[in-house]
């Protein structure tokens, strides 16, 4: 069954996975996530901070971004499939931002007798601004 | 300008145990709905001994801990100018409710662009569980705007 998804279809340079477009990012989410992954830096979700920093608001945690990537990598194919994961933070993501996901098969390899793919991810705004950027390398045996 | 001798220097061994209420509230806010991440009867009808982690949930682990904190304050850095640059991860076991990581970090490289006014502050991370058995790799490059 190597390289071939559930479908019996062989996985190809060029496979697009099922792209995800999440709702606007509000400031209760970021309370949320800051709450759930521990990242309490107040540039996330206290606006007085933000401006004493510089910054006209608060803006999304990077990992939250990555967390939404990793979904899209592991609804793709389980998450024990997955052997490293990647990204660059390119631009900050702010409140009103609807991200799309989006990832690509570019390369398919061999390690020590497991195929491997790998997947090229990003994360953008509504507005095709690009805010992270990385990729993954995926076992498809 | 941060001091270059910190290079090397390994932060406080952190041992995080991963709970099941966090593994909820973490799917909660990214929108995870699977059963495997939030429902633990069919996490382990599925195989796993509890709930699945996602693949960046310890990313919190050295937050919770305060190592990260205390690291920017022995690094001179606020942390109203630090920016996440990157990060990366390597797999070699899953994590589930219940397991007990243990994470040995060090200070990989600290670099500069622009003629100092952005450095780079590179942070590497062992992972284990409390069979002592190796989970991964964890990489973060902290952005410090110094201009």
């Amino acid at each position: 069954m190597a390289g071939e998804q559930e479908t019996g279809v062989p996985v190809k340079v060029g496979d697009v996975l099922p792209e995800m477009v999440l709702p606007a990012i509000d400031r209760a989410l970021l309370c949320r996530f800051a709450g759930a992954s521990g990242d309490l830096n107040p540039i996330h979700v206290d606006i007085d901070f933000a401006r004493r920093a510089g910054m006209p608001d608060v803006f999304a945690h990077g990992m939250l971004g990555m967390a939404w990537l990793g979904r899209l990598l592991t609804g793709w194919r389980p998450q024990s499939c997955l052997r490293s994961f990647t990204v660059r933070f390119m631009a900050l993501t702010h409140l009103g931002n609807q991200p799309v996901l989006r990832g690509q098969v570019v390369d398919l390899l061999d390690e020590d007798g497991v195929s491997l793919a790998r997947v090229a991810v990003e994360m953008l705004n509504q507005y095709g601004q690009l805010k992270i950027q990385g990729e993954a390398l995926v076992a498809l045996d | 300008m941060i001091d270059r001798s910190h290079v090397g220097l390994q932060l406080p061994v952190v041992h995080w145990p991963v709970e099941k209420g966090r593994l909820l509230a973490f799917a909660r806010a990214i929108g995870e709905t699977r059963p495997e991440y939030t429902d633990e009867a069919a996490a382990i009808a599925a195989g796993h001994p509890s709930l699945l982690a996602p693949p960046t949930l310890y990313f919190g682990a050295e937050l919770d801990a305060g190592t990260i904190q205390a690291m920017m304050e022995t690094l001179g850095v606020p942390i109203d100018r630090v920016l996440h640059g990157e990060q990366g991860f390597t797999y070699e076991r899953a994590v589930h409710a219940g397991d007990v990581l243990t994470l040995r970090s060090s200070i990989a490289d600290i670099s500069e662009k622009k003629g100092g006014r952005m450095e780079f502050v590179t942070k590497v991370t062992q992972l284990t569980n409390q069979r002592g058995e190796a989970v991964g790799e964890m990489r973060s490059v902290i952005v410090v705007m110094n201009g």
